[in-house]
Order: structure tokens, then sequence, then C-alpha cells
């Protein structure tokens, strides 16, 4: 059984969550074109190294953020979408 | 006797014949790079020495032949999709592999078995009549089965599965195995034949581009310069694409699979539940080839877990309730490039001779001859021909999606 912290639940098993994915800023749309949109909506990272991500705790429906290693399979580190602070202007 | 055994073990000419050649020295230059010696990679390479007449080319391959992926998968080769466009795509495919031991003289214990696609709800039974009357519409065999015939084709299945009861089946005659391995050998022994030179444990560490152009491949044995480059490197697409900054609609997710300890031969066709997300044949050797535990997370990692062994077993023995006690003889993961609509990005990148043969998900293996041979052509004439054309990577841009998420999703 792998654990993953959950910021609001603690250490929880892996199998209660479910991972929604690189962490991406929403363009605006009024003033973003169809082919910046279309890559928003489709295109990757897919980075192999480390990643930030949104995760969901499905019982109790809690978002948040999580930092792991896709190579080495490690969670590095679990906090919530508030903490994204200044960093939360670049896209991850 | 013994002095001939000796005689020969110790001979220069022994042992007789090196298929492979060994890793030659890089050259400055090559018509064609391929980034990539998996069986995509090789075929793409035989079908431009063969059909093209072009080979200066160089497959660079960061391991051994046929090494990634291409050992890694299930090996089920089959046409029935729902799309026009991919039927017509995996049909070709498998019309290549039909004949394809013969054109390269070369074993790969190809074996026509069928497959059989259960259906546990009346939903799932609507979608696979639709995919068996594409595939017929467009001239492949495809037929409904009710239980009555399943149990006559698979008289081992358990039918009445507990809240999930078999209701129909998708039953695909054509439908074949072969062995991965082969495959891969064959390829590259005969575009080996024909000048191709195969670089093995020669990774690309960069690629070099001026303005819209790759000019070079940069790699732990050097440096070299190329007319076209094609990246075939499954499992690593987005991190490739990514030396020349593009981005792809991929996310890596590894699929475990498994094989238990030999037994008696009882199952001819291949099993697969759309329910269970399990699939299951039997190997020449009598292996159960047990497959289809999708990770729920991305990941470049190839290790298993018991999670997901665990729950293998459990859809396997829902099926097949008395290979209970069997024991597992190995396990693996292979790292699938899944893309939004389960169907490949082929053809053109942005650049202008930089092409993509990625995306490859759980439909890389089947699709191997098909690929090789319609790449081959797009890059010798400069022309991406008809029938890949709806896998090209603008598609995203366009909406034009190629939806095969039901005909492929974890069922193979």
């Amino acid at each position: 059984m792998k654990l993953m912290a959950c910021p609001l639940n603690g250490p929880r098993n892996i199998s209660e969550f479910i991972c929604h994915g690189e962490f991406h800023n929403q363009p605006v749309p009024e003033n973003t074109s169809d082919k910046d949109w279309a890559d928003y909506v489709w295109l990757a990272d897919n980075a192999a190294g480390v990643v930030r991500e949104w995760w969901c705790h499905t019982p109790t429906n809690y978002w948040f953020i999580a930092e792991r290693n896709t190579m080495t399979d490690e969670i590095l580190r679990t906090y919530p979408s508030d903490d994204l602070g200044q960093s939360k202007e670049t896209r991850s | 006797m013994v002095l001939a055994l000796l005689k020969y073990g110790l001979s220069r000419r022994y042992p007789v014949r090196e298929e492979i050649p060994r890793t030659p020295d890089l050259k400055k230059h090559y018509d064609v790079v391929i980034i990539g010696g998996g069986g995509h990679g090789v075929s793409l390479a035989y079908y431009l020495a063969t059909k093209h007449g072009i080979t200066d080319i160089a497959i660079l391959e960061k391991g051994y032949l046929g090494g990634g992926n291409t050992a890694r998968n299930t090996t089920v080769i089959r046409s029935n999709y729902i799309t026009s466009q991919s039927i017509k795509f995996y049909a070709a495919s498998m019309r290549l592999y039909e004949n394809l031991a013969n054109e390269l003289d070369y074993n790969l214990m190809y074996s026509r078995r069928g497959q059989l696609t259960l259906s546990h709800s009346d939903g799932v039974s609507r979608a696979l009549r639709l995919r068996a009357d594409s595939g017929t519409f467009l001239g492949e065999r495809n037929e409904i089965l009710d239980r009555q015939q399943i149990k006559e084709l698979v008289p081992s299945l358990n039918l009445d599965i507990e809240g999930r009861p078999i209701l129909k089946g998708l039953w695909h005659p054509d439908a074949a195995t072969a062995r991965h391995d082969a495959v891969a050998w064959g390829y590259a022994i005969r575009a080996c034949d024909r000048g191709v030179e195969l670089h093995q444990k020669t990774q690309v560490t960069g690629l070099t581009l001026d303005k819209n152009k790759v000019t070079e491949v940069q790699t732990n044995r050097g440096n070299v310069s190329a007319g076209a480059v094609v990246q075939c490197v499954a499992g690593h697409s987005s991190v490739v694409a990514g030396m020349v900054g593009l981005r792809l609609p991929i996310r890596s997710f590894p699929l475990q699979a498994m094989v238990t300890h030999p037994v008696k031969p009882f199952l001819d066709p291949m099993v697969s539940s759309t329910a269970l997300h399990c699939y299951i044949s039997q190997s020449a050797r009598g292996e159960l080839v047990i497959g289809g535990g999708s990770d729920p997370y991305e990941l470049y990692n190839t290790r298993s877990t018991l999670d997901m062994k665990e729950s293998l077993a459990a859809s396997a023995l829902e099926m097949f309730p008395f290979i209970g006690d069997l024991k597992i003889l190995r396990q693996w993961a292979g790292i699938t490039d899944m893309t939004p609509d389960y169907s490949p990005v082929m053809g053109r990148s942005p650049l202008a001779n930089y092409w993509l043969d990625a995306g490859w998900g759980t439909w890389g293996f089947k699709s191997t001859p098909a690929s090789g041979i319609y790449l081959a052509q797009a890059i010798a004439e400069d022309r991406v021909p008809e029938m890949i054309r709806p896998f090209r990577l603008d598609r995203f841009e366009t909406f034009d999606l190629v939806n095969e998420m039901g005909a492929t999703a974890a069922s193979h």
C-alpha cells in the first residue's frame, strides 16, 4: 500500500486519491487565440522528473497540490492550493 | 568427435554468423536518422530501404534492439476498432503481419487465434455491435456472439460472473499474436542486410535546431547531421520531442502485465473483458498472459505494484476461476504514451525535417508494420499518405479527433 499525505486528512492509501493532471493556469478566453486555447486543452509537459499536479482525496472531495517525481514514484510534497503563492503566476 | 568439437569451438569462424552487425562507428551524416531501435524504428528503416531505396540510415538505440516497450507489450494484433480511419489503418497492419514471416524469412511465431471481447452490460453490447458493424462495413470479419456461442467457443470461461454476467461477445476471428522480439529482430536483420546501420547503446542527448530545422543529433557517441530525423520512442515521446521544444498531447502511464507458469493448452482465443479491465491469452509455451492494469497516475517507471497485480488476478479469476492455483511466473510494466483520443500521433511535426511516430499508447505492437510502411512513404515522398493523415499532430488544433477510447482502453 502506497501512502499519500493529504493536507486535510493526513496519510491515506493512495487508492483514495485521483490524480487530475499537471497544474496549469487557465488562459483568459477573451484574449487567447484558438491555437493557444487548443494547446491549453490538449498538450502536456509530461515531464520525466519532478511535476506539480492537482490531486483530489475522493472521500472528502478535497483538492490540493502534490509535487512528485515521475522517475522514482516518490511523493515529495503535498499542500493546499492556497499555498501556491507567487508561483501561481507562472505555468508549472 | 571430441576433437572435432574442440577444433570447431576454438575456430575463428565460430560462431558462424552474426545476423545483426556489431554497432559501427557513427558517420558524420546520414540521409535519415531514426531515434529508437524498437519495432517501429526498425520497421521504418526496413521499408525506407526496401520500398524507397533509402539505405543511408542510422537507427540510434539507447539500450539494445527491441529492449524497450517492444519487449513489454502483450502482442495483440487486431483491427476491431470503431472509426473508419482506425479500422483501415489497423487492418492494413494486420494484412502486413499475415505475410510478414515470409517476407522477412524469419519466424515470427505468428499465430491467428481470434479475439473475443466480452460485454457485461447492455450499453457495452451496443458499442460492440457498432464496432462489429463498422468493421464489417469495411470488409473486416467481426461477429456478435450470444452466450451459447461464447460457451462453445471458450468452454472454460465462467459466463455467470457475480454482478457482471457475460451478455454478448465481439468475435474477431482474424486477430492474432506474434513473438514481439522476433518482429524487431526480423525487421532489423533485413534492414541491416540492405545497409542500414543499427547503433545500439547510443543515446540521443540533444537535438540542435537552426530556425525550423534539426541540424544535428547529439549522442553519447558523438554528433551526426541528417537530412531527416524521426523519433520512434514509445514511452519517451514527450521527452525526446521536448529536445526540439515540442509539447505533445501525451501523458505517459505504466501498464502492468504478468504471466503464470505454463500449463497444458486450453485457451485458444485471446479473451478480453471491457468491465473487468483485463485481457488474457495463452502463449505458445502455455503461460497465461494477463494484462490490462494501467496505473492510475503518470510515471516513467516500470516498477510493478501489488495492488495492480491483485486486481488483475482478481479479474482473471472471475473469468477463469480454476486458475486460482497457478503461480505468477513473472511480471513487468511498459510505459504507454496515452493520447486524449487513444489514437497515435504520427507524420509531420511543425519542424521542416523532423517526423513523429508517437502516442502509441497500448496500440503500438499491432501497428508496427503499418506505421513503418506509411511513415516511410511520407518521408521518402515528402507527402503524408491518406492512410495516416487522420493521425496528424495538428488534429488537436482543429478538434478533429479520432476517438478510439471505447475500442482501446484497458481491453487492448
